[in-house]
C-alpha cells in the first residue's frame, strides 16, 4: 500500500479514518486530514492558524496499534494509519476529557454571552454527562479589565491558550500569558496593563468559551436571534470581509468572514467595532433645510427640490463635489454623473492628497502592485511613507508574516513605528522623503552600473550614498520577490508625484514590483467610477479635468455637493475646507451624520445610509471588486446613498437615472471598466518636484487609527481605547529641548494663525525638525494642513 | 516611552554580569533559556522576591515580551512575586511526605509561628511557603527545604531546632 501511495505522490500518505481511506499530506496532523474530509473531531485548543498546543486533549482519537488514545491535533499522519474517531475508546477518552474540563467551569450558560454559540456548550451536549459527579468546590478567578473592547469572565476559561498564542504569534504583542500553574493557572496580563493590539478583538472569536466576549456587544442579543450577512469593511483599502450580525435590521456586531486571499480569518479592531457609530446620536434621520437661517425638517420632495433648484441656479463651473472616504462605487459613479450632467468636472475623492501633478500620467487606478495574499511571500520589501500598523493593520499583519518567514522589511518614514517584527526603519523629516528616496535611486543605479535617471542627483539635495542605502538596494535587487510600496502617507505627501516616479525608477533598477497603498476604502473605486476630476467612469481621461480636492478649496466654489464627507476632518486642510464651505452660497450634504459644524455651513441635509445600510461595491487596493448587500435600514427617513443620488439625477432631468436596483448601476459600471487593467505608476523622467512648504519646525499630520472616517470617529468603544484617546503632540527630546520644552506637559501648538493646547510627549521616534500632531480629530481641526510649518511653545 | 524602565538602570552591574554568564551558555537566539537562572539572580539580589520592575527589566535585557518572564516567575514556587520574610520554609506536602505525616509538620509550624501556609511572620523572619510539588526527597519524608537546604526525616522537635536557629 505504501508503495502505491509513494508512486502516486511522494508528498501524500494514505490513511484510514473511520473505515474510509483517504489521502493526507505527509507531515500533517490527523486533525487536518479529518477536517479536510469533514469528519468532526471535537477540539478547543487547536486552531489552524495557530501553533499546536495540544493542551485541551479534547481531540483524542483511537489510533490502531497505539497503546492509548492520541491527540489528533498533535499526531502526524503515517502511511497506513488506521484512525477511529468514534470508537468506544475514542469516545470514552473524549468524554473523560470533557468531564475534567467541566469540573471548574461555572456552567452559567443562561447568563453567558457565549451561550448558543459556545464550543464548550455544543460539545458538552455531545460528550458531557447529564449530571455532574463533581461535588467539590469549584475554582473562581478574578476578572481582569483588558480595556474597552474585550469583556472577561475568567472563571469560564478552560486554558486552551488560543488567545495567548494569537497575541504571541499573529500580532506579536504577547500581551496575555498563562500565569501560575496547575489548578491555579490563569490567563492574564499579570500586571493589569490590558490588551492593546490593533487586532485584539480576534481573541473574542478565538475563545471557545465565554471567558472573552465583546464588551460593546455584551448582552445585546443572542446568537440564535441574529441573521448574518457578508459585507466589506469600509475603513481602509484592504477590503476586509466581515459578517454583519443583526436583529431585524439593527446591527448588533461585526465578526470576520474568512477570505484567505484578503484578511484570512482575522479583522482589525477598527473593522470589528466601528459599527457602534451606526447608532450614533448624530445620525441624521430626516431631510433638513435651512430656511431663513433656521433649520427645519422637510419632506424628501422639498429637500430634493431645493437641492435641484440650487444646483440648476448656478453656472456649472462654480459647482464642486467632494466624495467621502467610505463612498461605494455606485455612489461615486452617480455623483460623478450628476456633476458631469450639470457640466462640471469639479469632483474629487482624494480628500487628503496635495500633489495631483502626475494624475494624467497615472494608470487607471492606484494599484497595490500585487495581490494582497502575495505580500506574505515577498522576500524584500521597502515601504516609503507608510505607517502600515496604524493605517492598514491587515497589510501590516501580512508583512509581519513575510518578516517571520525571513523577509527583510524596510520602512522610510517620517516617524518610527512601534512594530512587532524585525524591520529596518529609516526615519527622515517629511521634507527629506524625496531626497532620501532619490539617494536610494542613485544607489540602485550605481549598483546596477547604470547612469542615474536625469534629475535624480539634484533631488538628492546633497545626500550622499552611504552603506545603508547600498545594503538596502542590494537586498532589493538580489531578492527574487521584492516589493516597493508607497504608503498612504506618501500618497498624500506634498511631493507625492515625485515619490511615485522615484519609486517606479527604483523598482526598475532593482527588478522589484511596486505599487501604492490607497489612503481610504473609496479612493481606488473613485478612479474607476469617475469620482475624480480627471477621469470619467471606466477610468476614461477627461479632456479638460476639473478642479481637484485641494484646488476646489483654494479656489472656492459657490455650490458644494458633499457625499459622506465631514470636510473639516476628512480633508487634508480641514480649516481651509471649512472656510470655503462657510463662504459658499449653497452646500448640499448627502450624509449619514449631522454635526453642529455641518449645520453652520450646509443648506440642505439629505439623510443617507452608512455601513451595512446600503448595498454597494468597494474596490480594494489590489483592484478587487467586492459587492455587498444592505442588511439594515437607515434610521428614520434615511435612504441608501445611491437612491438619493438617483432621485437627484431625476430632479435635475438628467438622462439615464432610471435604476431600480443597485446591481443595475454596478453592472453598467462594470461594463465601462471592462478594459481597465491594473498597472503600477510609470517611471517617467523625474523632472521637478513640487516645492515642500519647508521652513522651521514641520508638522507631521498623522491620522490616528481611529479617526479615519465619520463612522470610526463615532464608535465610542474605539475612542475609549488608548489609541483612540492618544491625541498628543510628539517631539524628539532634543528638538523639544531647543524650544525650552524639557518635560512632558501641556504645550501650545500654533499653525494657520490658530493656537490649540495639547499634551506633549517626548519621543525619539520622531525626527528632529518635526512634530507629530494628529489630524482628522476635532481637537486639531482648526490647525489646517497636515504638512508645513508649525510652532510649539510652552503653555 | 517613559513608562518602560531601562534595564541598565534597574539591573545592577553585578546582576547583569551574572545573567550574562548564564546567557552565554545558550545559543545567541535562545536568550529565553536563561530566564530561570536570571530570575534566581535577581531574586537573590532583592531580598528573596521579584518585583514588576525587575521582571520588566529582565524582559528588556533578554529581549523577551514581559509576559514570558511573568509566566516563568509565577509558575515556579521557588520564585516569589510578593515580599517575603528573611527565611523561606518549604514543607513538602506531596504524596510520600503526606503519608509520612507532613500534615502534622505543617500544623506544628503554623502553630509555632502563629501564621498560615503562605504567610510571613510579623517580624518578617520566616515565610511559610505553599509548596505544591514534590521536592524529590521521598526517601526522607516528611521533609522540608529551608533557604535551599534539605532537612529530612522531620519530627516536631527537629523542626523546632531548625526554625529556632533562623535569625
Amino acid at each position: 500500500m505504501s508503495e502505491k501511495a509513494e508512486a502516486s505522490n511522494p508528498d501524500q500518505v494514505t490513511i484510514e479514518v473511520d473505515g474510509v481511506e483517504m489521502q493526507a499530506r505527509k507531515g500533517s496532523m490527523i486533525i487536518e486530514a479529518t477536517d479536510q474530509a469533514d469528519v468532526a473531531v471535537p477540539r478547543f485548543c487547536y486552531h489552524r492558524k495557530l501553533s499546536i498546543a495540544a493542551n485541551c486533549r479534547m481531540c483524542l482519537v483511537d489510533v490502531e496499534k497505539a497503546p492509548k488514545p492520541l491527540p489528533a491535533c498533535a499526531t502526524p499522519v503515517a502511511d497506513g494509519m488506521k484512525i477511529r474517531t468514534r470508537s468506544e475508546r475514542a469516545l470514552k477518552a473524549q468524554k473523560g476529557v470533557m468531564e475534567f474540563l467541566l469540573i471548574n467551569h461555572p456552567l452559567d450558560c443562561p447568563i453567558c454571552d457565549q451561550g448558543g454559540e459556545c464550543e464548550l456548550q455544543d460539545l458538552a451536549l455531545g460528550y458531557g454527562r447529564g449530571v455532574s459527579r463533581f461535588s467539590e468546590r469549584k475554582r473562581i478567578v478574578k476578572d481582569e479589565n483588558l480595556g474597552p473592547l474585550i469583556s472577561t469572565e475568567m472563571t469560564r476559561c478552560i486554558h486552551c491558550t488560543r488567545c495567548v498564542r494569537f497575541l504571541d504569534e499573529v500580532t506579536g504583542t504577547s500581551e496575555l500569558g498563562g500565569m501560575f500553574r496547575g489548578e491555579h493557572t490563569e490567563i492574564s496580563t499579570f500586571v493589569g496593563r490590558g490588551v492593546h493590539s490593533e487586532m485584539s478583538g480576534n481573541i473574542i472569536d478565538l475563545c471557545p468559551v465565554g471567558a472573552l466576549t465583546s464588551k460593546p456587544y455584551r448582552f445585546s442579543a443572542r446568537a440564535w436571534e441574529m441573521l448574518s450577512h457578508t459585507s466589506v469593511s469600509p475603513h481602509d483599502c484592504v477590503g476586509t470581509n466581515v459578517q454583519i450580525h443583526h436583529v431585524s435590521g439593527a446591527i448588533k456586531r461585526v465578526v470576520p468572514s474568512d477570505n484567505e486571499s484578503i484578511n484570512e480569518c482575522w479583522i482589525a479592531d477598527r473593522d470589528r467595532f466601528a459599527y457602534e457609530g451606526v447608532s450614533s446620536d448624530e445620525r441624521l434621520d430626516v431631510p433638513m433645510a435651512k430656511v431663513d437661517g433656521r433649520w427645519r425638517a422637510v419632506s424628501w420632495e422639498v429637500a430634493l427640490e431645493m437641492a435641484g433648484d440650487a444646483l440648476k441656479a448656478f453656472e456649472p463651473d462654480v459647482i464642486g463635489a467632494l466624495c467621502g472616504p467610505q463612498a461605494t462605487l455606485e455612489e461615486q459613479y452617480l455623483l460623478g454623473r450628476v456633476l458631469r450632467g450639470l457640466g462640471s468636472n469639479h469632483i474629487d475623492s482624494r480628500l487628503r492628497q496635495r500633489d495631483f501633478s502626475d494624475q494624467a500620467r497615472r494608470p487607471a487606478f492606484p494599484w497595490l502592485g500585487l495581490p494582497i495574499e502575495d505580500l506574505d511571500r515577498q522576500q524584500s520589501v521597502l515601504v516609503v511613507g507608510g505607517m502600515l500598523r496604524g493605517e492598514q493593520p491587515i497589510l501590516n499583519h501580512r508583512l509581519r508574516k513575510a518578516a517571520k518567514a525571513g523577509a527583510g522589511i524596510a520602512y522610510l518614514n517620517p516617524v518610527r513605528q512601534s512594530l512587532t517584527y524585525a524591520a529596518e526603519q529609516h526615519v527622515v523629516a517629511p521634507a527629506d522623503l524625496v531626497p532620501a528616496l532619490a539617494t536610494l535611486v542613485a544607489a540602485a543605479a550605481e549598483a546596477a552600473g547604470k547612469p542615474a535617471p536625469e534629475g535624480v542627483a539634484a533631488l538628492q539635495s546633497g545626500r550622499a550614498i552611504g552603506e545603508t542605502e547600498k545594503n538596502l538596494v542590494a537586498r532589493l535587487a538580489s531578492a527574487d520577490r521584492s516589493l516597493l510600496l508607497l504608503g498612504s502617507y506618501g500618497e498624500i505627501h506634498p511631493q507625492a508625484a515625485m515619490l511615485r516616479t522615484l519609486l517606479a525608477h527604483l523598482a526598475q533598477l532593482t527588478g522589484s514590483r511596486h505599487g501604492v497603498v490607497a489612503e481610504s476604502a473609496a479612493v481606488t473605486g473613485a478612479w474607476l467610477a469617475g469620482a475624480v476630476p480627471h477621469r470619467e467612469a471606466g477610468a476614461r481621461p477627461v479632456a479638460e479635468p476639473g478642479l481637484d480636492a485641494r484646488a476646489m478649496l483654494e479656489q472656492p466654489r459657490q455650490v458644494y455637493l458633499l457625499c459622506g464627507v465631514e470636510p473639516e476632518l476628512d480633508c487634508e486642510n480641514g480649516a481651509a475646507a471649512l472656510a470655503a464651505l462657510a463662504a459658499a452660497e449653497t452646500v448640499i450634504a448627502v450624509t449619514p451624520f449631522v454635526s453642529e459644524t455641518m449645520k453652520e455651513y450646509a443648506t440642505v441635509l439629505l439623510p443617507a445610509s452608512t455601513f451595512g445600510e446600503s448595498a454597494g461595491t468597494l474596490v480594494n487596493a489590489e483592484g478587487r471588486w467586492q459587492r455587498f448587500p444592505g442588511v439594515a435600514k437607515p434610521p428614520g427617513e434615511g435612504r441608501p446613498g445611491w437612491k438619493i443620488l438617483r432621485v437627484l439625477g431625476n430632479q435635475l432631468s438628467l438622462d439615464g437615472f432610471d435604476y431600480n436596483a443597485v446591481d443595475e448601476i454596478t453592472d453598467e459600471l462594470d461594463g465601462l471598466c471592462r478594459d481597465v487593467v491594473a498597472e503600477a505608476n510609470p517611471a517617467d523622467a523625474p523632472g521637478d518636484a513640487l516645492a515642500y512648504p519647508d521652513e522651521g519646525l514641520q508638522r507631521i499630520g498623522v491620522v490616528p487609527l481611529y479617526a479615519v472616517d465619520g463612522l470610526v470617529r463615532r464608535a465610542a468603544s474605539l475612542q475609549h481605547t488608548d489609541a483612540g484617546r492618544d491625541i498628543r503632540a510628539r517631539m524628539h527630546p532634543d528638538e523639544a529641548g531647543r524650544s525650552g520644552l524639557d518635560h512632558e506637559s501641556w504645550v501650545v501648538v500654533r499653525q494657520n494663525g490658530e493656537d490649540i493646547r495639547l499634551p506633549l510627549v517626548l519621543d525619539d521616534a520622531v525626527p528632529e525638525g518635526a512634530v507629530v500632531v494628529p489630524a482628522g480629530v476635532a481637537e486639531t481641526a482648526v490647525l489646517g494642513s497636515q504638512f508645513g510649518p508649525i510652532v510649539v511653545r510652552k503653555a | 516611552m517613559s513608562a518602560v524602565p531601562n534595564a541598565e538602570q534597574v539591573l545592577s552591574e553585578d546582576a547583569r554580569r551574572q545573567i550574562d554568564h548564564w546567557v552565554a551558555k545558550y545559543p545567541a537566539d535562545r536568550k529565553r533559556s536563561a530566564v530561570i537562572p536570571a530570575l534566581h539572580v535577581l531574586q537573590d539580589g532583592n531580598g528573596g522576591f521579584l518585583t514588576e520592575a525587575l521582571m520588566d527589566a529582565l524582559a528588556e535585557y533578554l529581549e523577551l515580551p514581559p509576559v514570558q518572564v511573568y509566566e516563568v516567575a509565577t509558575f515556579y514556587t521557588m520564585f516569589d512575586t510578593k515580599p517575603v520574610g528573611r527565611h523561606k520554609v518549604n514543607i513538602c506536602t506531596n504524596i510520600s511526605c503526606m503519608l509520612m505525616g507532613s500534615d502534622e509538620i505543617v500544623s506544628h509550624c503554623e502553630k509555632k509561628l502563629g501564621i498560615r501556609l503562605g504567610d510571613t511572620t510579623p517580624d518578617n523572619r520566616i515565610t511559610l511557603k505553599v509548596e505544591e510539588e514534590c521536592l524529590a526527597a521521598c526517601t526522607g519524608g516528611p521533609m522540608m527545604v529551608v533557604d535551599g537546604h534539605y532537612h529530612t526525616h522531620l519530627t516536631p522537635e527537629k523542626v523546632d531546632e531548625i526554625l529556632d536557629k533562623l535569625e
